[in-house]
């Protein structure tokens, strides 16, 4: 017998099919077994519920049974309508039933011993009847309230999660939260196998929700909060804390749409996929440049989505007219789509989730936010800046090309962004407001980009009729002019370089001036040095002579001197001539 | 199944005007709650309604689809449909006291 290899058992699972939360619990909650939903009054408990019922029966071919103890039949089918289900026609279709249990401790007395079979006879009826496959009970705790003998009521609790499971029902008991507990009667001790907890807070006046899994038997899931909304569409859960860096990158290169910033990325533009940040103060030109770039795309045929937070959609295409765009024929064409909402219109997360919505139903090329720094009136700036990080890995996942605008403000340094993102951005551009000599001029320059030789130049930047244009600015002595400045600079400076050459021409011209003088003063002294040199040689000739003479002379005397007898020599030889 | 005692003058002071007790006692099988509670009814009733009540057991066992109408959920429960309004009585009736008050037979 061939030894098979030990089947790992894994926990099957039932899709819940809300968005995200699938993918957090890795593939849904514990199929046939029930699952605690527990957070505070308002949190979306019943919603939740609702839904997993909705999706069950639409998506996965799974009947439902809701039962509610708090809300009426006609508020239940009044808040799935507000989700876009018709529950009367689901429960027509067989597809969902539900059943109002309603108890009134007021109407109820208690003689003696009782269980709650009743309940399980109406759960199992219904379940029955449409085959259900999943049951919600929301809130079962209404059962405390409602009758006075609370060991009964565990002790029935404790059998309805049993029968409910040997039922092989998929099923969410709903619980209000407690002051020390999860839930105010404890259900958590019942269900063991997956707890859920919902939050709804407010911070500055703005409500985030959240979830988070508390426990998940025999299963790994995602352990953070996640930030989730309730919308026309459901529950969105955003999923998308963790993606990695692993996505691809493109080689390929946009043109900015303005040809001279171009050439200071090497003359190829930004990175397809990229994300670009263009910080400034304000008035420096963010938004224009944001729009040409915008503009540059659907010239290229692209989509671009265009989220305003401080404009309306109008107000931009006016402004952006002024400067030689047509934004207006994009918007036309169907290219370019602008989103216009204030920040603090809803919480962050709403505003993520609009972004992942309008991108997936858009499917642009090119993001642009303008401006990031409106969303930190939403949310802290360690919220604003998860939120970023979430939404840029999700562009770079879509390879979409971002653009942020950024608003700074000089207190807080240039060379940084309110919102501390400054890592996640691959290429910076830094538009400075320059004031000098009772004017005002924009300067830019690139911060930083990555993967690409980029100018370290500070150019002007200068809005015209027709665009955006950069001009080399005026960098000379240690000083940056721009402007009228600059003109003047130059012009004083084209001035003062002809004085120059003047004066070096003059220069010149005395100084082979002095070189003349002084060869005439060589040619002087030769001429000097010579005559002498002629006198040296006429002295030496003479007293050549001179000698010569003298010598003759002294001959002639030593010749005279032979012949004279007197002379001593001579008488010596004399004598001794006689006595031989 | 239905129990009924409405016979005419076993109780000479019944007057012609007043009503007929309508009970109803919901049970789940022939539990040993469900024959304590009927008992300890039939007993009460006896005593203190002879002659003007009728009890209904219903066996949610074999009719699941009623417990819903009478918004049942602890069984057994004893509801009293006439007259009325309606009051719900929870448990195996064995304290008579309460389930005089309960029924409005005798204030509490």
């Amino acid at each position: 017998m061939v030894k098979k290899k030990r089947e790992v058992v894994v926990l099957e699972k039932c899709p819940t099919g809300i968005k995200g939360l699938d993918e957090i619990t890795r593939g849904g909650l514990p199929q046939g077994r029930p699952t605690l939903v527990c957070g505070s009054a308002g949190c979306g408990k019943t919603l939740f519920a609702m839904e997993f019922l909705m999706r069950g029966a639409m998506q996965f071919g799974e009947p439902g049974v809701f039962m509610t103890f708090e809300e009426t039949p006609e508020d239940l089918a009044k808040n799935f309508i507000s989700l876009g289900f018709d529950l009367h026609d689901m429960e027509s279709r067989g597809l969902i039933a539900t059943d109002h249990v309603y108890i009134e401790r007021t109407e109820i007395e208690e003689t003696g011993a009782y269980d709650l079979e009743g309940l399980f006879i109406r759960l199992g009826s219904a379940i029955d009847a449409i085959k259900a496959k999943r049951v919600v009970l929301d809130t079962i705790e209404a059962l405390f309230a409602g009758l006075s003998n609370a060991a009964i009521v565990r002790a029935e609790l404790r059998r309805l999660f049993h029968w409910l499971k040997a039922r092989g029902v998929t099923a969410i008991v709903t619980g209000e939260s407690g002051d020390r507990l999860l839930t105010r009667y404890g259900l958590e001790e019942y269900v063991a196998d997956c707890v859920i907890l919902l939050d709804f807070r407010i911070d500055a006046q703005i409500s985030t929700r959240r979830l988070r899994i508390i426990k998940y038997r025999g299963s790994s899931h995602g352990a953070d909060e996640y930030p989730f909304l309730i919308d026309e569409g459901g529950f969105s859960i955003l999923p998308i804390t963790s993606l990695g860096l692993d996505y691809p990158v493109a080689t390929e290169r946009i043109a900015t749409g303005v040809p001279k910033l171009d050439a200071m990325f090497d003359g190829k533009g930004f990175y397809r996929g990229s994300t670009v940040l263009v910080s400034g103060t304000a008035g420096t030109g963010k938004t224009s440049l944001a729009a040409t770039f915008a503009d540059a795309a659907c010239r290229r045929g692209e989509r671009c989505l265009y989220f305003a937070f401080e404009e309306s959609p109008s107000q931009i295409v006016r402004n952006m007219g002024s400067i030689g765009l047509d934004l207006n024929r994009w918007v036309k064409k169907g290219l370019l789509r602008f989103h216009s909402a204030r920040p603090s219109l809803y919480g962050l997360e709403m505003h993520l989730l609009t972004f992942h919505k309008l991108i997936e139903q858009f499917a642009p090329q090119v993001f642009v936010i303008d401006p990031i720094s409106n969303l930190t009136a939403a949310g802290t700036a360690a919220e604003v800046k998860s939120i970023l990080t979430r939404l840029i890995d999700y562009l770079k996942m879509k390879q979409i090309s971002t653009f942020l605008t950024d608003l700074t403000h000089l207190q807080s340094g240039l060379e940084r962004t309110s919102e501390e993102i400054s890592s996640l951005i691959d290429t910076w551009i830094l538009l400075r407001a320059i004031e000098r000599n009772g004017e005002r001029n924009r300067g830019l320059y690139v911060l930083k980009s990555r993967g690409m030789d980029h100018s370290n130049q500070i150019q002007e930047f200068v809005l015209t009729h027709q665009g955006i244009d950069l001009i080399d600015i005026y960098t000379g002595l240690g000083e940056v002019l721009t402007g009228s400045a600059r003109v003047a600079q130059e012009a004083g400076e084209r001035a003062a370089e002809l004085a120059c050459r003047r004066e070096a021409e003059r220069r010149l011209r005395e100084q082979e001036r002095k070189r003349k003088a002084l060869e005439t003063k060589i040619a002087a002294l030769r001429a000097a040095f010579d005559e002498e040199t002629e006198e040296v040689h006429l002295i030496a000739d003479e007293e050549r002579k001179r000698q010569a003479v003298h010598t003759e002379s002294r001959l002639a005397m030593a010749r005279f001197r032979e012949g004279k007898p007197s002379e001593p020599p001579a008488k010596r030889v004399k004598k001794r001539g006689k006595g031989a | 199944m239905k129990v009924g005692s409405t016979g005419k003058g076993k109780k000479a002071k019944t007057d012609a005007t007043e009503p007929i007790w309508n009970l109803r006692l919901y049970v789940a099988g022939q539990t040993q709650k469900s024959i304590t509670a009927f008992a300890n009814l039939k007993k009460i009733c006896d005593e203190h309604l002879a002659g003007k009540y009728r009890i209904e057991v219903i066996d949610l066992v074999k009719n699941p689809q009623l417990a819903k109408g009478d918004q049942i959920i602890a069984l057994p429960t004893l509801v009293r449909k006439l007259p009325e309004p309606i009051k719900k009585i929870i448990g195996d009736l064995a304290n008579t006291e309460r389930v005089l008050v309960g029924l409005d037979i005798r204030s509490a």
